[in-house]
């Protein structure tokens, strides 16, 4: 998971990058489900490697970019990053040791704890659909937010097609349209 | 046995390599959406496993908001950076001053 991670960020190729990505997706989810996190795997296996990846994976392949171009300045910035990245690592293995000595206290007041009869799906549908009922409506509603927003940005009209006028369609009436004639024999419609 | 210095370990490493992936490509936005990915792939690693070794489920609740949230994100960033391709032709994003904030 580690290797697939950083060759997202190392590998030249930005399509290589994203297959990468996909496997560190999904040895994440099988981390998960080692700790029995079932419902959190799937959705990451379903909502990332289902549609994220796959959207990453149309908009690389999409723009057709001269990718060796945009790698120029990889060298330049290595060393700044490289030590950004050791102090990082640093901090966050001091927080750790720090945990293990015990200095910090885990766990002392538990919210909702984990019930050991009902499945981890069927626990956390109970805990989704009761307590966090709002929180879960005001995901959709951000669900609903980014695909609008996103269909608003890329939509673009373009000249020279013919579109469907709902508007116009929807308004026209019998009567605008059809009229009744009694012809005379032999005579024929005038249109 | 695996404990939850384990998993906190392999997400810390996750979340520098997210960290470290956008300070190496600074010119690809691509790579940088997907090292933001990664960071909140770590994020999401280290709530399940305080949730599940505390037991307390809130911590995966909270895992899924974190989910949609990231995918959200993802589409009206890709949708940005579709545009902004269509205006200029390249997705270089170290000279992005046309707006001159």
């Amino acid at each position: 998971m580690i290797a697939s991670a950083a060759l997202v960020i190392f590998s030249r190729n930005p399509v290589h990058s994203v297959l990468w990505l996909i496997l560190a997706f999904f040895n994440a989810a099988g981390l998960m489900v080692l700790v029995g996190a079932e419902f959190i795997a799937m959705l990451l296996v379903i909502v990332y490697v289902g549609a994220v990846a796959v959207l990453f994976l149309f908009v690389v392949m999409m723009l057709d970019i001269d990718f060796a171009e945009l790698r120029a300045g990889f060298m330049n910035n290595l060393p700044l990053g490289l030590l950004l990245a050791i102090i990082l690592i640093c901090e966050l293995v001091l927080g750790l040791g720090a945990m293990r000595a015990g200095s910090v206290q885990l766990g002392s007041d538990i919210a909702n704890a984990t019930p050991d009869t009902v499945p981890n799906i069927e626990a956390m549908g109970q805990l989704l659909y009761s307590k966090y009922l709002f929180l879960f409506e005001a995901a959709g509603l951000i669900l609903v937010v980014s695909m609008v927003g996103a269909i608003v940005l890329t939509n673009r009209r373009r000249g020279g097609t013919k579109p469907q006028r709902i508007s116009d369609q929807v308004k026209r009436r019998p009567e605008d349209a059809t009229r009744n004639e009694s012809p005379e024999v032999g005579k024929g419609v005038s249109l | 046995m695996i404990g939850i210095e384990h998993y906190l370990v392999v997400s810390s490493i996750l979340f520098v390599m997210g960290v470290l992936g956008i300070f190496l490509n600074r010119k690809n936005v691509i790579i940088i959406l997907m090292a933001i990915e990664l960071i909140l792939l770590a994020v999401n690693l280290n709530l399940v496993a305080f949730s599940a070794f505390l037991g307390d489920l809130t911590g995966q609740v909270f895992a899924m908001f974190v989910l949609t949230v990231a995918a959200g994100e993802a589409a009206i960033g890709l949708a940005i950076l579709v545009i902004y391709f269509r205006g200029r032709g390249t997705i270089a994003v170290d000279d992005v001053n046309r707006m001159k904030g």
